[in-house]
């Protein structure tokens, strides 16, 4: 009869075993799943560098890698890549600064000024979200149209026009999310600096904003990258190639020419996609913490 | 944390405002005010009083708050508010009232605007006033005709321009042949009548201008064209001249009782119901909207269950302390999330290419299959949610990973003793407190999806098409790609705004409902009021 002892220690070394094998278990599954979500990017990243640039014929390894297609998409005269790479930039920087101003300005009031009405703004600022803009299309587009007969600076094919309706979106759900944040400085702080005699605008100023400034980046990037990768008001709004955000351009270019500018089109996906990539990589766990706030509890 | 009221501080400040600043606030209010106000004169002008009703509202909201000093905290978000006003609530206030309009092609105008469209419409009478005619034509196919009326006055009709009183021997015309007409006009030649009547261009053309048009009515006969409708705008009718028969005004289309006949165009008009009662009733509406409902339903709940099934399997993978490169794990299965949607819904499409992408040239060589993706509905629906949980399962990943650090080890070790295995723990106590954490979240998912435009619309544009339809409708559209095909890219019927406008209420009623229970979910409501 085998002793206690002896059979503890068969036990364990089979539980050793046992969580050995789930390990490797484990890591087989990570392996596949890490191919699975990789697979795509290193597939237009080796079409990108493919120069017989046609869906069909490409391999995953291609022979002659060079960068014909990025010279090509570059220099297209029919595809001016390079303005619409600036519209993007130009439309989502203009709008980020503007909409991050407008939240933190609101989201101040909201959370450090006590006035009639404080709550039931809020409340409608949520509800309001329940009515997604883009329910709405067809009535955005009229406006915008009747609006440019009047003034043509902010009708269709303006960008102007464009970060207008952008801004529609500023008093949304970010006012929330700025409020918590700065219902979490202390109040003392800003009391201390009234005392001294400073102004509202001074204690935003001097005071809040240095401390806001961390989160103040996440938001303005969310934000950056949200308008960078909005799609169907752009479409709408904008009709003529030259005004073209990149990825309306994106996405009408491969409509045509799909297959046969495989190559082209994954060169300029890669140059869109990849410093948003990057910059999410970096900021992952800010980020990861910006998307929890208020709904898990830690 | 107790916090003392500074209203009390606000009083001081108020009266602090410097000169400067003050002088600041008058001339923004200037500059702002001639600016909206000249802008609210053109829109009305212009007779889009709608939008001049809302610029006023912002007209008067910014005038009032920057005005009176009691309204200091607005002016912290005046600016805010306003763009709201404009571009969030005014947009939808305007799709209520379109959902009960009829606009769209064919009613895009005003009613004054579509009677003068109307009244231009001609005909050519029977009797009535005509010319005898003679028909010239320029090597370039250009026609002319020479006119003479029982009057024995003469005429040059060209298209496009009044008819010119001239008489033989004038500049640019020939002498007069024996029977008073000019044997040639410059630039053109004469028809012989046995050639000019056998001419099939001829009895189509217009000549001169609008107001006296006239057309070959037989091989002998010119007349001038007349109106087609007389309107009589006691009753609101129209009558056709030519045959007496009456339209009345049904709902912005005037419409004739006897042969049904419509008369292109109407006018924008409120026509109530309708846009909905078509909505569910239509029959050529009906087969495509129940298939375009229930997947509406079906899509985004299949896509929330798989991203959350296998964005969760992710966190628990990686749960484990021990796990070798967790980090550099983590990073790369977030990749799909960090790609801006657009382009990596492209890249898909052109992965799931049937003919040419990669995914079908591996299954082929694996499993001598090429799958349908964009011609088979059931394949075309099967390759969506698969792109979307590419697209969402990270997601899911970052947030239950977050959950899953929240709950107690406590509970663990107290399942532990009790014996139970590592399913039941999982089944008892790991999912139950990961679906309270994370049951808000998943509804948002859920509404998300539900208006997952931008992947509907760029992977396959809805297709492929549903036979049968009237309008075009695809398997896996959803209600608001339908919506934007309606409204923007409906060829062949026209644009209905109208129609999409209902539509897009239909799916806000959805919407707004799926939202009040994620609310109850959440503690949002209790979290404004616990800090008034």
């Amino acid at each position: 009869m085998p002793s206690i002892k002896a059979t503890y220690e068969r036990l364990s070394t089979s539980q050793k075993f046992m969580r050995r094998f789930a390990l490797v278990i484990k890591l087989i599954v990570a392996v596949i799943m890490v191919i699975f979500a990789i697979f795509p990017v290193l597939w237009i990243f080796s079409a990108s560098l493919d120069p017989t640039s046609q869906l069909g014929s490409q391999s995953l390894i291609p022979r002659n890698a060079g960068l014909v297609n990025f010279q090509k998409l570059l220099n297209d005269p029919l595809m001016p890549f390079w303005r619409w790479i600036w519209n993007s930039v130009k439309i989502s920087g203009i709008t980020t600064i503007l909409s991050v101003s407008i939240t933190t300005m609101a989201a101040y009031a909201f959370s450090r000024l006590r006035f009639a009405g404080r709550i039931n703004i809020l409340k409608a600022i949520m509800l309001i979200q329940v009515f997604p803009s883009l329910l709405a299309l067809v009535a955005i587009y009229l406006m915008v149209q009747q609006t440019g007969k009047i003034v043509p600076w902010l009708g269709l094919e303006t960008h102007a026009g464009l970060i207008m309706v952008y801004l529609g979106g500023s008093m949304g759900i970010n006012i929330w999310l700025m409020k918590g944040f700065l219902d979490t400085i202390p109040r003392a702080i800003d009391e201390a600096a009234m005392i001294d005699g400073a102004t509202n605008w001074q204690t935003f100023t001097r005071l809040l904003l240095p401390l806001l400034r961390p989160i103040l980046v996440v938001v303005g990037i969310l934000a950056f990258i949200g308008t960078y990768g909005d799609f169907v008001l752009a479409r709408i709004l904008l009709s003529k190639a030259e005004n073209y955000t990149l990825m309306v351009g994106l996405a009408l270019f491969t409509d045509n020419q799909f297959a046969q500018n495989w190559g082209q089109f994954s060169a300029g996906a890669l140059i869109g996609a990849l410093p948003v990539v990057i910059v999410y990589l970096l900021l992952q766990d800010q980020i990861a913490g910006g998307l929890t706030v208020g709904a898990v509890k830690e | 944390m107790k916090i003392i009221s500074n209203a009390n501080l606000q009083v001081k400040i108020k009266s602090r405002e410097s000169p400067l600043s003050r002088l600041m606030r008058w001339l923004f209010i200037f500059i702002f005010d001639l600016f909206s106000g000249w802008f609210i004169y053109q829109a009305f002008q212009s007779g889009y009083s709608q939008l001049a009703g809302v610029v006023a509202a912002v007209f008067i909201l910014v005038n009032i708050v920057l005005i009176f000093s009691q309204a200091y905290p607005y002016r912290w978000m005046v600016i805010g508010l306003s763009f709201m006003i404009l571009f969030a609530i005014y947009p939808m206030l305007f799709t209520i009232y379109v959902a009960f309009t009829n606009y769209g092609d064919g009613h895009l105008l005003s009613k004054d605007q579509a009677l003068e469209e109307i009244q231009k419409d001609t005909y050519l009478p029977n009797t009535g006033k005509a010319y005898q005619w003679t028909a010239y034509k320029s090597p370039d196919n250009v026609y002319v005709l020479w006119l003479v009326d029982a009057d024995g006055n003469t005429y040059i009709a060209k298209v496009g321009t009044a008819l010119l009183p001239t008489k033989p021997g004038d500049p640019g015309v020939g002498q007069a042949d024996s029977n008073g007409i000019p044997e040639a006009i410059e630039g053109f030649t004469r028809l012989n009548p046995i050639l000019a009547a056998s001419d099939k261009n001829l009895p189509q053309i217009k000549f001169g201008q609008e107001g006296q048009t006239v057309q070959v009515r037989s091989p002998s006969e010119a007349a001038e064209l007349k109106p087609r409708y007389a309107y009589d705008a006691n009753a609101n009718t129209l009558t056709d001249q030519e045959n007496g028969d009456v339209f009345y005004d049904v709902n912005g289309t005037y419409t004739s009782r006897t042969s049904g006949k419509q008369i292109v165009p109407g006018y924008q008009a409120v026509v109530g119901f309708k846009n909905f009662v078509d909505f569910f009733q239509s029959p050529a509406l009906r087969g495509p909207l129940v298939q375009i409902l229930s997947w509406n339903f079906i899509f985004p709940i299949l896509s929330v269950a798989s991203t959350f099934s296998l964005g969760l399997a992710m966190a628990l993978l990686f749960n484990d302390k021990d796990f070798p490169l967790k980090k550099v794990f983590r990073t790369l299965l977030l990749v799909p999330y960090t790609i801006p949607a657009v382009i990596t819904i492209l890249i898909w499409r052109g992965m799931m290419n049937p003919d040419l992408g990669i995914i079908n040239h591996i299954t082929k060589s694996l499993f001598n299959f090429s799958p349908p993706w964009t011609s088979e509905p059931i394949w075309a629906q099967a390759a969506i949610l698969l792109v979307n949980l590419w697209l969402g399962y990270p997601y899911f990943m970052l947030i239950t990973s977050g959950a899953l650090q929240s709950i107690s080890t406590e509970l663990y070790e107290a399942a532990k003793i009790d014996g139970a295995n590592s399913w039941q723990t999982f089944r008892n106590i790991t999912l139950p407190l990961l679906l309270v954490a994370v049951g808000p979240l998943l509804i948002a998912s859920y509404i998300y999806n539900f208006n997952n435009f931008g992947l509907i619309y760029l992977f396959i544009n809805g297709g492929p098409p549903i036979s049968g339809a009237t309008t075009q409708a695809g398997h896996t559209d959803i209600l608001i790609s339908y919506v934007y095909k309606l409204a923007f890219a409906s060829s062949g019927r026209g644009v209905q705004y109208g129609l999409a406008s209902a539509i897009s209420i239909v799916v806000f009623f959805i919407v707004a409902a799926l939202t009040l229970l994620q609310f109850r979910f959440t503690n949002m409501w209790e979290e404004v009021s616990k800090n008034a």
